[in-house]
Order: C-alpha cells, then structure tokens, then sequence
C-alpha cells in the first residue's frame, strides 16, 4: 500500500457531542425563560438581550482579532454569557448597560484569564455584580410600564403578602429572566434529559437553602413563604443556570454537593440578614472563589484503593 | 436482581453487527510468515532455529528466556528465510523469524490426553507453559503463571472473560457459538487447579444467544455459573470485570489473585484447553476482520504469523478507501501505517474505518464539563490528570492517583472538547514507569478491555 493510514493513539473513536453542541443546547435552554421575559417586559426586554448578546459576542471576536488569536465564537459560550447576563439584567436598564456588562464579561472576566475554561468566575455574574455596584440604581430599578411594586422578594422582606402563582408563572416584577420558575425550570428539564447538567448542584442547593430560611428566615417552614423564597428572585435561575456552569463549579462529584450546600447557606444568609432581599449572584460567585478548595478535600477515592468491597 | 457491572464507562456505537452472524472462517497463509520474539509481556523468546532450517507445522521456534517469557511456535511448515527485526502492530521493530511456507502443512505429533484427570496441577500448568499461551485478550501476560498464584487454595473465583465488551469485536462471540464445549472444558481444567474456586461465565447482555446457550451447557456442573453483565465500555477490563462479578475490588498495584480471583478470556481458555487436552501449542487465534471499509466483515481462525494483507483479501479486500486502520478494537487498539505487519497471539482484530475521529476533531479548550469524571471507571479525575501530565508537575499527577489510570480511552471518547485525555495521560504513566525501573505491572489491567 502505497499511501499510509492515520496513526494516533488509542481511543479511535470520539463521541458526536461537542463543546458547541453543549453551549447551542444551553442556549436553547435559556430560550424559554428568555422568551417570558420578553412577553412579560415587552420589546425593552427584546432590545436588552440583542444588545448584550451582541456585545459579549462582538467583544470576543474583536479581543481574538486584535491578538491573533484563534477566532472561538463559534463555540456559542459568548451568546450563552450574553444572554444569561442579559437574563439577570431589569427589563428598564438602558442598552449601554447591556454593552458594559458584555465588555466586562467577556474581557475581563473571560478573555484576560485566558478565555474559555479559564475563568474564575461566572463571566455574566461578574458582569451583573459589577453592574450592580457600578449603577446600583439602575440595576434596582424594576419600575416598568407593567409594574410598579417592589419585586416579591422585597415585598417579603417588609411584610407584605406575595401572590404564588404569579410567581411561578412569573408575572411579576423582576430582572427579564428570573421572574417565570416555570419556563427556567422547562429549560433545565431540556438540559438534564440531554446529560448536560445533573441535579447534584441544583439538589443540593435548593434543598440546603430551603432548609436555612426554615432554620432562620423567622417563619419556619411556612409552605407559601418557603414557596415564594424558593419561585422569587434569581435562586431558580441561578441554580439551574449559573451555578452549573462547568467552568466555575468543582469537577468532583462530593465537591459538588459541597458546592452546593455552600450556595445554599450563603443564599440563605444575604437574603434574610443582608440588606438587600437577593443574594444568589454574590452567593454563586463566592462560591466560585472556593472551587479549588473545595476539589482538593474532595478528591475522590480511586476504583479499588484501600480495597473496598462493595456492599 | 440489579445488572452486574460498575461505576462509569461509556456506550459507544458498537459496529458489532457487521460481522456477528457470520461463522467462523479458516485462512491459510499464502505468504511468508512472520513471528515476533516479542508477542507477549516479558522477556523476548530466544530463537532455537536458524536460518535455513526446515521447521514443521508445531515445531517450536522459539523459547521461554527467562520466568516471565512464553516459547513460540511455528504455524506452517516450511524453511527459516531470515531471523531479523520486522515492523510489529505498535509501529516497532521487532526481531522476528521469517519463515517461508512450503504449503505442506506437515505436522509435530503432539501428546493428547484422554481426560485432565489423568494429569497433576503441576503437569497442567507445565503443558500450559510449555504450549506458549499467553493472555490474548490484548495484553499477552504469559497465562501459566496467572494459573500459578502464591496460594492457590485461596482462589474463589475463576472467571471467564466472555465480555467483549471492545466495539467491533465479535472473536468471542462466535467461538461462544460454535465452539462453546471447549471454552467449558478449559474452565473445568482451570476449576482443577484450585480447589475451593467456582467458574464464572461472564457474558455482556447484549449477547443473550451465548449466554442462553453457555447456561443450558452448565445446567448440570456444580462449579460453573453464568452471569450476565450490562452491556457497557469498559465491561471487560479485569479490575472492572472483577468488581462487576464478585463485588471485589483491587486497585492498580494489586493482582486478581489478591482478591481471590484469577481471570482469563475465551481464546485464551480454549488455548488452555488445546494445550492440556490436545497437547497443541498456541498456534492460532480467532481475528476479526471489520469495518465499514471491508467489503465482507468477518470473523477468521488465523494462523499466528499471517500477513495482515491476507486477511483483508481473505475478507474481500476493500470497498472503500480506508482513511484509518486499527489493530485491536477502537477503543484500545493500535492505529497502523499500513497492513505490512504480522497477526500475533495478541491481534484480536483488524477494523479499516473510512474515516478517522481523531484526526477530523481538532481539540479545543477544555471547559471543564466533568464527562472523563463521570465516565472514569478508575475514578479518577482525567481533566486534572491530564493538566498535570501537559505541566509535568509528577508530584501533582502521582497525589491525584495518575497511576490508577487503565488507560481504556473513555475520557477521550466523551470529551466534548476533543482532548486527547488518554493519550496525555497515558504518555505521563509510562515516564513514570520508566522512571521507577519497573516495567509495567505485571498484569492486564484495562489492556485486557478487549475480551
């Protein structure tokens, strides 16, 4: 035989799923809530997340352009930062806030650590918490042509009674994405059935958490308080979206229901004692910080040491 | 009952179909045959011939030099053309015997017994030796001294690797098949060795026929078993193989026998059987010949030394161009140049693909998804472990378990990112190997995935 064959190194076959079939599968995910969003909040809501996808998208392609590197928007990641930053953004925020927070996102949480798979932290959380302090008052305002009152979560927080099922439907006030537990929890039933995330962190987080507000949030294991802590705020978003971001979640199976109580009781701990009635973004991205911690008590024991038998 | 298997592993597509209901096929060789010294873990076998003579079908060729070492056989009859080093499967050049076939196929006479009865412990292990078996699941572990443990009272088990559990290979399911009376008795003669043990016959699911069969066979031996096990990658492997059957699990530093167990798979079982009860040396193997690039996928009994052109004429030679071929099954196998190499006692197959994987995917930046984590049936953490071979940080890679690694190839078959995980890995434990002196454990550890 003439020509020779190719020669590498054993397996000789890969499996079909790739880096961008994951991220196209997260975007999907994210359509649902998206799409509440913008039948809730009406076309602003439609122009925030155009122009925050475009940004961490455009960022990203510049960024690699300008240092002659290896063009990577094709791998979806920047549209799933876009769009989940614009998800956790109020429908009432200007659009340049959707392009300082996609700029911040992509370059400096992103792209100057080494870009994907890099960074420390969640990029579109960074990116919110950074918004957050920067514009405090922009980033707060919920007050849109649909609704006026506070969120639900601060309307718990000074007494006031919260109606449930709008709140799972998501018919109140909010940022774009967090308000419908129904269409966050739609995408990520879409995500666990293709194997893209599992429920180790979301589980444990959801349960940790209902178990702290329980302990200390003042009115026990009340179901419709415990029910509108669990549908209000970023908690389904975050636990579902944003805490399993692989980048930033420890790769051990034991770290990551670590991970996830740690997240819990952190969330637990900003809504009911911090000022403020949210905490899952600062929450997740502490969280994140203690990730290489939290996978070196966590390495597991390897298939046959110390002999174990199994039961 | 829950499904017998273990934590991870993977299910790829298992091309199994092509060539499963095809019998068995005889083939013999037209060309020159070629016999490495070096077929087998251990010290290579020293010629007894030299060039010029005329050796017969039996007639040994080679010996045992030293205690981990296994004689070989010529296959034909014919004359010594050369003693000089040939290209072998990895792509090494190893010294060989080159015999040219006169197509006589005259014969030794070889020393059957009527009964294992009739022969001590000492006699079956010694016919085992002196025959040349060798584990031929993939990697060649010399098999009469996995027959011969420390303390043989204390094997419990004795397993027969019927798993297949490698894509593409269906060697063993068609010798279940058509020849499953010689795999039973080859575990009845093991069974004689040690006293307390029972036999298992460990079948993947996705085989129901052989395992219909294999029970009807054994309905009457006190001894033998039959157990089904999920069909899944690396099913197979010994320390997984182990755990899946008898709950038992050992570590990489550990042999079967530290758990009780002694395992061996089906060509090599009925390898024992012809060695003890016939008297024959290891002489052939059952080869299979797949791929979409194969005009006639097919299982064939080969003669050890056989030209692999051969085989691909023998299964009609190719309709397409192949763009990649692999000794051995995809996941474990050895990607060759070309098919100007030698079968072996270790070849359990030969599949020409149309296209390659490795090649088409180019690797990009891992995210840290977790698949190789999840997937581990070693449980390890082959993102990390790989990070640590690419920065040579030894310390790293030793304190996170590099070397429990077996090396099967799931990690880079789910990584999304298309690392070569394995392959990183694999590069880094064999430095470390070098590193301590050592030659690799002697064992089989995930090389034996195939069987």
């Amino acid at each position: 035989m003439s020509d020779l064959m190719k020669v590498s190194s054993n397996p000789h076959v890969r499996s079909k799923v790739t880096t961008s079939s994951i991220m196209l599968a997260v975007v999907i995910a994210l359509l649902p809530a998206a799409g509440f969003g913008i039948y809730n909040f009406g076309i602003d809501a439609l122009i925030l997340i155009a122009v925050t996808v475009a940004s961490t998208v455009l960022t990203e392609l510049a960024y690699e352009k300008l240092m002659n590197k290896k063009v990577t928007i094709g791998d979806y990641s920047a549209v799933v930062t876009g769009l989940l930053l614009a998800l956790n953004l109020p429908s009432t925020a200007p659009w340049w806030i959707g392009v300082i927070g996609g700029v911040f996102a992509i370059l400096v949480v992103k792209m100057l650590f080494g870009g994907l798979g890099q960074n420390f932290m969640n990029p579109a959380l960074a990116a919110r918490c950074f918004l957050l302090i920067s514009f405090t008052s922009i980033m707060t305002n919920f007050e849109c042509d649909t609704y006026t009152g506070a969120t639900p979560l601060a309307a718990i927080k000074s007494g006031e009674s919260v109606d449930i099922l709008s709140m799972v439907i998501g018919k109140t006030s909010g940022t774009i994405g967090e308000t419908s537990m129904i269409a966050i929890v739609l995408g990520a039933c879409f995500l666990i059935l293709l194997g893209v995330i599992d429920l180790r962190i979301p589980g444990s987080y959801i349960v940790s958490f209902v178990l702290f507000v329980g302990l200390f949030g003042g009115h026990g294991f009340d179901p419709a308080y415990i029910s509108a802590q669990i549908a209000g705020g970023g908690l389904m978003l975050g636990a579902f979206f944003m805490a399993t971001d692989y980048v930033t979640r420890p790769i051990t199976k034991n770290g990551q229901y670590l991970f996830g109580i740690l997240l819990g009781v952190l969330t637990g701990i900003f809504r009911i004692f911090g000022p403020s009635s949210e905490g899952v973004s600062y929450a997740i991205i502490i969280g994140n910080l203690l990730v290489p911690l939290i996978e070196k008590i966590t390495l597991p024991k390897a298939f046959g040491m110390k002999g174990g038998r199994r039961a | 009952m829950a499904k017998l298997t273990f934590v991870g592993g993977i299910h790829p597509y298992d091309g199994k179909e092509l060539s499963k209901d095809k019998p068995i096929k005889e083939v013999l060789p037209k060309g020159d045959l070629v016999y490495p010294l070096s077929q087998h873990i251990g010290a290579p076998a020293t010629p007894v011939v030299a060039k010029g003579d005329r050796v017969l079908t039996g007639q040994k060729i080679a010996e045992a030099s030293g205690f981990v070492s296994a004689p070989i056989y010529a296959t034909v009859s014919g004359t010594v053309k050369a003693i000089e080093p040939r290209r072998v499967v990895t792509g090494d050049n190893v010294m060989s015997i080159v015999i040219e076939n006169d197509g006589e196929y005259e014969e030794v006479e070889y020393s059957p017994v009527e009964s294992a009865e009739q022969l001590s412990k000492e006699e079956i292990i010694g016919r085992v030796k002196e025959a040349g078996v060798v584990g031929m699941g993939g990697a060649g572990f010399p098999t009469f001294i996995k027959l011969s443990p420390k303390e043989p009272e204390k094997i419990d088990y004795v397993i027969a690797n019927c798993a297949e559990c490698e894509p593409y290979l269906t060697s063993d399911y068609r010798r279940m098949l058509e020849e499953p009376e010689k795999l039973i008795e080859g575990l009845k003669i093991m069974l004689r060795l040690f006293d307390n043990a029972r036999g298992i016959l460990a079948v993947e699911d996705n085989k129901p026929d052989c395992i219909e069969l294999l029970k009807t066979l054994t309905k009457d031996e006190t001894r033998i078993s039959v157990k089904a096990l999920k069909t899944k990658y690396p099913q197979g492997a010994e320390r997984q193989l182990i755990y899946a059957t008898t709950g038992r699990s050992i570590n990489s530093k550990m042999l079967p026998a530290d758990a009780g167990c002694v395992v061996n798979n089906v060509d090599t079982i009925v390898a024992i059987y012809h060695a003890v009860m016939l008297g024959k040396p290891l002489m052939n193997r059952i080869v299979t010949v797949t791929g979409d690039a194969i005009a006639d996928p097919r299982n064939f009994i080969v003669r050890i030394g056989t030209n692999y052109h051969e085989l691909v004429e023998e299964a009609g030679g190719f309709k397409e161009k192949p763009v990649k071929i692999v000794s051995g099954g995809p996941m474990m196998g050895f990607g060759i140049f070309d098919l100007d190499v030698p079968t072996t006692k270790t070849a359990s197959a030969l599949l020409c693909l149309t296209q390659d994987d490795v090649s088409k995917m180019e690797p990009s930046a891992c995210i840290n998804c977790g698949k190789c984590v999840e997937v581990c049936p070693g449980r390890v953490l082959p993102r990390k472990l790989a990070d640590f071979a690419e920065h040579y940080d030894e310390e790293a890679f030793l304190s996170y378990n590099g070397m429990e690694c077996c090396e099967c190839g799931c990690c880079s078959f789910v990584c999304p990112a298309k690392r070569p995980l394995t392959q990183t890995i694999k590069s880094m434990r064999k430095m470390q190997l070098a590193k301590r002196g050592k030659k690799p454990a002697p064992k089989d550890d995930g090389k034996k995935a195939k069987a």
